[in-house]
């Protein structure tokens, strides 16, 4: 019965960390999900961008250009994340100023040329995958900020029945009014701020009539990551994050519900775990 | 009513591509002016028990000698150029935020800078019923919208607000703009189980004008800062997280200002807020507390293929009153600022002829939260 089904993988936020992007290819492999696509930003936070991007062209995994891969590739002086807040804009310029001082020319070139959109069909569905919204690059798409009349327009405009994107690093999934499906599947590289080391992807699966999407945790050992991390001289913020799954910094402008639902979590006598 | 509004356009809509996407709505010609428009109804009278909550509110602000009298001119005309020849015009794009007056020109304080002249006496615009509110919110969410601002005046004065937040955070997200003066213990409760509860973001955003107590209230009125901190408080005590919008005086540094800000509301016990910076506008009460014009400022030198669409929040926003659709949440006195009875008739190009006009563009800032 499943093999009846077609099916597809989605992640996006690799943020230079290479140990979840390992672990999530072998999860992947482990699930039978030999079709995948990676939604953008391959830099950032994490300590091994260069890597990435061999690994990602080196498989291959098609990918959907983001924010930071545009800011990279095309040498820009930040990486256009949108952040508001002094600090977050600090540790992000940090970040960037650590990628674009580890990534090689060709795979600039590799990372200016990725698209900004891809679609395809799923058991005749149209999908359509971008990083932040299908008309900007680095628009956040928040569970608790869209509308459904907002998510039903962007649909209509950029003709799609299932939309994916990513950029915030928190996954999600609405199934809107009209029947069509927006899904955010969040990132790899950094945890979901729900105090669950490690990285969430993202199944699409469709047969006949129904279109299924799942979130699938991915754990993988921080040890190594958090070390690498140390030794490439990254801010204890950072590596706190990957050991604990609770955000430090660049959540400036996370939306109050989803902050309240990260609090209410941590503070649960039974933390998800 | 302290004076008259000026009104513009008010030509029927000839269905020009109104949330029907970037292409459309961006090729929709500019509308030649076509007379005076009806004056609309005022029908959203202020009930009873909220005339009281005014009176009660404004009690303070007037027995601290605040300079009511300046407020009772309305809107003012100054900045605004003889002539909007070579002016660039902002194509309307789509509609993403919907601000709405709710509270209308009504507030319990008297701000000596206040953009659009609230205050206690203030009734230029009315409040607007929980119908009315409703319906905008519908008119909006047909072209796609994606987020309400609720704004005033100072929303809290409004009888059913609570009411009015509950059926719109059901559609959409909502960001209610507020002095942070008037957090009762039972309010801050009832705002922490909606946001808990919601499907949608309920955003607070706190205006405060200084990062010290005595600039504050030399805007705002003696024992204002001390209110409105009390608030915050309340509001991190419950596991809110409001956004503090701070006005940046001009010519001040913005990092400067946040480190300031973030450093003076950890001394009041506050971690737990969010920063938004707003440039100063040279309107309204503003006007007044300058002591002189501003010298005048166009965008007709700024070169053509130096404008962005996509910069100034007019291409993808509207705010509505008690008395129409206006360009935005700024510009509600101002003339030529009414662009219709509906959203779709507003849905068209604005010529930025204001001085509030060169200030956005000049600062690139934006009303909404990010």
């Amino acid at each position: 019965m499943t093999d009846a089904r077609e099916r597809v993988a989605l992640f996006g936020g690799v943020y230079a960390n290479l140990e979840a992007l390992a672990a999530v290819l072998t999860d992947l492999s482990a699930r039978g999900l030999s079709r995948c696509w990676c939604l953008g930003d391959l830099g950032g936070f994490g300590p091994d961008p260069e890597e990435c991007v061999t690994a990602l062209r080196e498989v291959p995994v098609p990918t959907v250009q983001g924010n930071y891969d545009h800011s990279i590739g095309h040498r820009l002086a930040d990486c256009a994340c949108g952040y508001t807040d002094a600090d977050d804009q600090r540790f992000a310029q940090l970040s960037y100023d650590f990628t674009d001082a580890q990534v090689s020319e060709a795979s600039r070139e590799w990372l200016r040329s990725l698209p900004a959109e891809a679609r395809f069909t799923l058991a005749g569905r149209r999908v359509l995958l971008c990083h932040g919204s299908p008309r900007r690059q680095n628009e956040f798409l928040w569970e608790s900020t869209c509308s459904d009349a907002f998510l039903e327009r962007l649909c209509d405009q950029s003709e799609a029945e299932v939309l994916a994107c990513s950029h915030t690093g928190l996954h999600w999934h609405r199934v809107l009014p009209s029947g069509r499906h927006v899904v955010n599947v969040g990132a790899i590289g950094r945890p979901a701020h729900d105090g669950r080391p490690g990285a969430w992807i993202t199944e699409l699966s469709a047969g006949a009539g129904v279109l299924e999407i799942a979130f699938h945790h991915v754990a993988y050992d921080h040890r190594p990551l958090a070390r690498r991390m140390q030794a490439a001289g990254l801010p204890a913020e950072f590596i706190e994050t990957v050991r604990t799954g609770w955000w430090t910094t660049c959540f400036g402008n996370m939306p109050v519900r989803e902050r309240l639902r990260a609090d209410d979590l941590r503070r649960a006598p039974t933390s998800a775990g | 009513m302290p004076h008259e509004m000026t009104r513009q356009n008010p030509s029927p809509d000839s269905g020009d591509g109104f949330g029907a996407g970037l292409t459309n709505a961006a090729e929709s010609p500019e509308r030649p002016s076509s007379g005076a428009a009806p004056e609309p109804a005022f029908d959203a009278v202020l009930s009873p028990g909220a005339a009281k909550a005014v009176a009660e509110a404004g009690r303070d602000a007037r027995s601290q000698g605040q300079q009511a009298t300046a407020l009772m001119q309305g809107p003012s005309r100054a900045g605004l150029p003889a002539s909007a020849s070579g002016v660039p015009s902002q194509p309307w794009l789509e509609l993403d935020a919907l601000w709405i007056q709710v509270a209308g020109t009504l507030c319990n304080l008297s701000c000596t800078h206040c953009f659009v002249t609230c205050g206690p006496d203030q009734e230029r615009h009315a409040m607007m019923t929980r119908a009315e509110v409703a319906a905008r919110v519908a008119e909006a969410l047909a072209a796609g919208v994606r987020e309400i601002y609720l704004t005033g005046g100072e929303p809290f004065l409004h009888p059913d607000l609570e009411v009015i937040v509950e059926d719109t955070l059901a559609v959409a997200p909502v960001t209610v703009l507020t002095n942070g003066t008037l957090f009762t213990e039972r309010r801050v409760r009832w705002l922490a189980a909606l946001t808990r509860s919601a499907r949608h973001s309920l955003e607070l955003r706190v205006s405060l004008d200084a990062t010290q107590e005595a600039a504050h209230d030399a805007f705002r009125g003696a024992g204002a800062w001390a209110r409105t901190i009390a608030g915050l408080r309340a509001l991190e005590a419950d596991g809110l997280a409001p956004i503090v919008t701070l006005t940046r005086p001009q010519g001040m540094d913005e990092a400067t200002l946040a480190a300031s800000a973030a450093a003076a509301l950890r001394v009041e016990g506050l971690s737990g807020t969010r920063l938004k910076l707003l440039p100063m506008f040279a309107l309204g009460r503003e006007l007044t507390r300058l002591g002189e014009a501003p010298a005048p400022r166009s965008l007709a030198s700024l070169p053509a293929e130096a404008f962005d669409p996509g910069r100034l929040q007019c291409g993808r926003s509207r705010a509505v009153t008690s008395r129409g659709v206006f360009v935005c949440p700024l510009l509600v006195d101002e003339p030529g600022g009414r662009m219709g009875d509906t959203l779709r008739e507003a849905a068209r190009p604005f010529a930025l002829v204001h001085d509030a006009c060169v200030t956005c563009w000049a600062t690139g800032m934006s009303c909404a939260n990010d």
